[in-house]
């Protein structure tokens, strides 16, 4: 029963938003919204188009290539400082500024470093995603038992075998948690990056669409986006609380 | 000052210092990063000319007004997910995917929507800073100790005393972390919708520096809109800090 109603109800938020966008459509005409139906059923159309498939495919690899960044480098500097004190202590406050500023305003800066095109785009969504993955790391590491850090001393195991065969597994369930962020934050970045800086990819055709003012694109596009990051980001989400479930038990109540 | 604050403030100066010495020596070409201390200077001189005034109005105001909006609504909106489970599990994948979504695409459907001005601008950044109110509202409801609420119950407190006197302050922590971020995005949303499509505002004058090689200019916004930032986050922080030592924490 908990399973089925845990589909019902989102279900009905998608159907609720879909009633909304029609009650959109209705008030503000076809200028500026059109109908759910045919925007889905052009979304269809486009995704078949052979013309379609390289924009699809660019933005896939910047996307995987930001998201690899993101996650390899997020995890690695985070061990690295949760599992050092002090560096962790020097660090923290300074990743926590660069988390809350509006790295929207750097895009000038990134483009100029990188000059237009691929990098500039992996760049933008690694720089979203990173920080995210690094706090949430760190956080983790630190509060992994202490038994388990003395027991990979008594076994003589070298800082990185350490950081391998025991901080990361142990502290799992929390990186997961960022990697879901880092997730999100890359897709946004790798976005964000697109609409300014290429030539090429989903954001590129966003932003020739709002140009033409071709609402019909402009809208099946950003349901392609939503719909893969709603989707990835429910599976993500499963996991996570798969992962937590053991937790869960030590903690107890709460949630 | 502790050891850890002493390296921290180490590496920024020797970090910024860096790329003064990197940039004076041309070992970064001006036309890719201007040095710190031009952009200083680049952002006295664009705060002196006279045509800045109006732009900051503009983005501070929309920003100002999307960040009360976001901030109160998002309050609202997380107080009644939290007291409501089925919304709040109908609502829970979304809220988890909402900052994947391309937001920014939606920005022409508002500007036909509200007509071009401040207004879709607003409506863009309050719609992006909201969602990081509800969910840490929610985070912080979530973690009130349910004593507390025993208490209240106790004291046969009303339900508007018992938000005022105890789960508003008992969640203080996450509530002033979604304000943090409330602040960012609200600059994200207005300043990036100002660098696709606006007239005026800060945003789009770094996007008009960007389009005429005026790297002077462009670096001293930057400067300007981070350090805004920055200060506020400061400023919270710095409250968020005295609230925990007044509880002993």
């Amino acid at each position: 029963m908990i399973a089925l109603r845990a589909v019902r109800d989102p279900v009905l938020v998608v159907v609720a938003l879909i009633a909304l966008w029609q009650v959109l459509h209705q008030i503000a005409g076809d200028a500026a919204v059109t109908a759910p139906a045919p925007t889905l059923a052009y979304l269809w159309e486009m995704i078949g188009q052979a013309r379609f498939v390289p924009h699809l495919r660019e933005t896939a690899v910047a996307f995987a290539q930001a998201l690899a960044i993101a996650c390899a480098g997020g995890v690695l500097i985070g061990v690295v400082l949760g599992g050092h004190r002090l560096s962790g202590e020097v660090a923290e406050p300074i990743l926590v500024g660069l988390y809350s500023i509006p790295k929207i305003t750097l895009y000038p800066v990134i483009l100029l470093l990188f000059g237009l095109g691929m990098s500039a785009k992996v760049a933008f969504g690694a720089l979203h995603g990173i920080i995210p993955v690094v706090l949430f790391t760190m956080n983790a590491v630190r509060n992994v038992n202490r038994t388990y850090l003395r027991t990979g001393r008594a076994m003589r195991l070298t800082p990185a075998q350490t950081g391998w065969h025991i901080l990361v597994p142990a502290a799992l369930p929390e990186i997961f948690s960022g990697l879901r962020i880092g997730f999100s934050l890359t897709l946004l970045g790798t976005m964000l990056g697109e609409l300014f800086a290429s030539q090429r990819g989903l954001g590129f055709l966003l932003m020739t669409a709002i140009d033409l003012n071709d609402v019909k694109t402009i809208l099946a596009i950003a349901v392609l986006i939503s719909i893969f990051a709603v989707v990835c980001n429910a599976l993500l989400l499963a996991i996570d609380k798969h992962l937590h479930r053991g937790s869960a038990i030590e903690r107890s109540g709460g949630r | 000052m502790t050891r850890a604050g002493c390296i921290r403030g180490a590496i920024l100066i020797g970090a910024v210092g860096s790329l003064e010495v990197a940039c004076r020596t041309g070992a970064i070409p001006s036309t890719v990063v201007i040095a710190p201390s031009a952009m200083v200077v680049a952002l006295v001189e664009t705060l002196r000319s006279d045509d800045i005034g109006v732009h900051l109005k503009r983005t501070l105001a929309a920003v100002g007004i999307a960040m009360g909006l976001s901030v109160a609504g998002g309050f609202a909106i997380g107080f009644v997910l939290h007291r409501l489970p089925f919304l709040r599990r109908a609502f829970n994948p979304f809220l988890a995917a909402y900052y994947a979504i391309p937001h920014f695409a939606f920005y022409p459907l508002l500007i036909v929507i509200f007509g071009l001005g401040p207004l879709p601008l607003i409506v863009l950044a309050t719609l992006f800073a909201m969602v990081a109110m509800i969910v840490a509202t929610i985070a912080g409801l979530d973690r009130v100790p349910r004593v507390l609420l025993k208490t209240a119950r106790v004291h046969r407190l009303s339900l508007l005393q018992e938000v005022c006197r105890i789960r508003l302050p008992a969640a203080a922590p996450h509530l002033l972390s979604g304000i943090k971020l409330a602040v960012a995005y609200s600059f994200i949303g207005v300043i990036a919708g100002e660098f696709i499509l606006s007239t005026s505002g800060i945003g789009h004058e770094i996007a008009y520096a960007y389009d005429n090689f005026d790297n002077a200019r462009m670096y001293g916004l930057i400067l300007l809109v981070l350090g805004t930032v920055t200060i506020f986050n400061m400023a919270v922080y710095a409250y968020e800090r005295r609230l925990l030592r007044r509880r002993g924490a």
